[in-house]
């Protein structure tokens, strides 16, 4: 039975002319160089929440060694989180057509027999079964997540951080095994006869290998340019046709730029942030402090240039913020000269970073404010309403909005 | 009597015990919630898409390529698969926008509407067809002019 042409366990059955170790070498040496910057700008990400300061950023409190590399997140250059984020999720968009076709073209491998030549092989494909399952599952839960489609079996930051490492630990292995022959192959064209993967009885032609591989590359193109400027922004926000945060701003005015979750989402009612209800509290080491925003405006405000940069990898370019700095607050209450870290609690009562700590790096940096104006108006209700956190380089949940109370003090 | 497993290289076999002990470290972490769901996700996406998705477009294809080698039209292959994957590549990465399978969600957290999407989505599927057609009818004239140069 092994040799019926109608059983995918046959090489017969197979009959793409495709098929072979030069096209299969091209896509995977892609494929090493993108998922090395994809996993590399992902665990970037997972530093800039700072997990390591404060259970609250951390959505992985049992991450024991994988957090080895943890560092305090910079402030500057005021764009870092903008770019890395922003390549991790478009990169990871382009990659998707060279990840099928790559999936494509050893496609016959799953069906081989024996299903084990030794023991070797055997755990080779157990690995296979992490390195595909794995990858898809990544690819997967990111591409719903920007799409706010959470239909996953939990949490995104813990699903997406675990199975990165799950994927990461075959995607090693499989580099190892595989990276030598694929680039002697690219390098030296060896004849591909005798090669599992060619069919050995082809079909004619209805394309050539390069010609797929320029439509593997037009998908990535089409992709990428259809997704880019949603983390560009300004106008070529308008070229990220299909991307969730493309298209049009929302509203106008100094306040039309892209909302991560609106007031209405987080549940801010009219009622808790008017002049007369609205109090920030501020505790540190002297005490209480309570300030209405005609209090907070009577302290020295400054400005600053700043984006907004989400994990979904969208960003909007800099706005002009204008606000109280975050170390003038700590000297309210005590910190003068030598800012410590602050616990920062939103108005909002249910959802996940309503309550968000910011470093001693970034309550210092004069840049980080809490903001009250933005390009020259109030606060919008959707961008924070009475006031905002706003820190250079810093993930964009972290810019905590609708900010009730501050808590200076070393975590 | 069954001839024994092979082990195999020793390199490979130490290869992957340190691929399945990081895998498997993480692997615990990952399956400490709903262990049964995600477990259910990554097998899942993988049969799903060696067993399903994969021969569903590979049948596709087949299909066109055989309905125009019928209509002896073979040369109109990479104009109707061009698009064709393109377009599907598309929905398969942006189907919860297009579909709207978030539409509450997004609309609240975003401030704006999520139904422009498959207006956008059909726009491009156009262009990306109507393209194809107009490169293949400028292209079947040239052809036709070459063969018949006494026509201008």
């Amino acid at each position: 039975m092994r040799d019926h042409p109608r059983l995918p366990t046959s090489p017969g059955f197979w009959r793409s002319p495709l098929r072979g170790p030069w096209f299969t070498s091209v896509l995977g040496l892609v494929l090493l160089a993108g998922i090395t910057v994809l996993f590399l700008t992902g665990l970037v990400s997972y530093a800039a929440y700072n997990p390591d300061l404060s259970r609250v950023n951390d959505t992985t409190p049992d991450k024991g060694i994988l957090g080895f590399y943890l560092f305090a997140w910079p402030t500057g250059p005021v764009w870092l989180y903008r770019f890395t984020q922003g390549v991790h999720v478009t990169l990871g968009i382009t990659l998707i057509p060279v990840l099928l076709a790559k999936l494509w073209s050893v496609v016959p491998r799953l069906f081989t027999l024996p299903p084990a030549r030794s023991l070797a092989h055997a755990l080779e494909r157990i690995s296979l079964l992490l390195l595909v399952g794995g990858g898809l599952f990544e690819f997967t839960t990111g591409v719903l997540n920007v799409q706010l489609d959470y239909v996953f079996p939990g949490s995104f930051y813990p699903l997406h951080f675990y199975g990165a490492w799950v994927f990461f630990a075959a995607f090693v292995a499989h580099a190892v095994l595989k990276t030598p022959a694929a680039v002697r192959t690219v390098r030296r064209r060896l004849r591909e006869e005798g090669d599992d993967l060619v069919a050995p009885d082809p079909g004619p032609p209805t394309v050539s290998r390069r010609g797929a591989l320029w439509l593997v590359g037009g998908g990535s193109l089409l992709l990428f340019l259809t997704t880019v400027g949603q983390s560009l922004g300004g106008p070529f926000r308008r070229t990220a046709l299909l991307a969730p945060h493309g298209g049009k701003d929302p509203g106008g005015g100094p306040n039309g730029f892209q909302i991560n979750k609106t007031a209405a989402y987080a549940g801010i009612a009219a009622a808790e942030t008017g002049e007369e209800a609205w109090r920030l509290v501020v505790t540190g080491r002297t005490g209480t402090v309570r300030l209405s925003r005609a209090q907070l405006l009577r302290l020295p405000l400054y400005s600053s240039s700043l984006p907004i940069a989400c994990v979904e990898g969208w960003s909007t370019a800099d706005q002009w913020w204008r606000g109280v700095r975050l170390r003038d607050l700590a000297a309210l209450v005590g910190y003068d000269g030598d800012p410590p870290d602050v616990f920062v609690e939103s108005l909002q009562r249910h959802g996940a970073f309503r309550r968000a700590a910011l470093r001693s790096n970034q309550v210092a940096d004069p840049r980080s404010l809490l903001a009250l104006y933005v390009n020259g108006e109030p606060l919008s209700p959707d961008h924070g309403y009475p006031a905002r956190i706003i820190v250079p380089a810093a993930p964009g949940v972290l810019n905590t909005k609708w900010v009730a109370r501050l808590t200076f003090g070393d975590l | 009597m069954r001839p024994r497993l092979p082990v195999g290289s020793p390199f490979q076999l130490l290869l992957f015990v340190c691929s399945f002990a990081l895998a498997g470290y993480a692997g615990v972490r990952l399956l400490s919630g709903d262990w049964l769901g995600v477990a259910l996700w990554i097998v899942g996406a993988a049969l799903l898409h060696d067993l399903v998705l994969l021969p569903l477009y590979a049948a596709a294809d087949r299909a066109v390529v055989g309905g125009l080698d019928a209509a002896h039209r073979r040369a109109w292959v990479p104009y109707v698969r061009v698009p064709a994957v393109l377009s599907g590549l598309l929905l398969l990465v942006w189907f919860p926008l297009v579909f709207d399978l978030a539409d509450r969600r997004y609309r609240l957290a975003t401030g704006q509407s999520a139904d422009v999407f498959l207006a956008r989505w059909l726009l491009i599927t156009a262009v990306l067809f109507g393209g194809s057609a107009l490169l293949l009818a400028v292209r079947g004239r040239r052809a036709a002019k070459r063969r018949s140069p006494a026509v201008h």
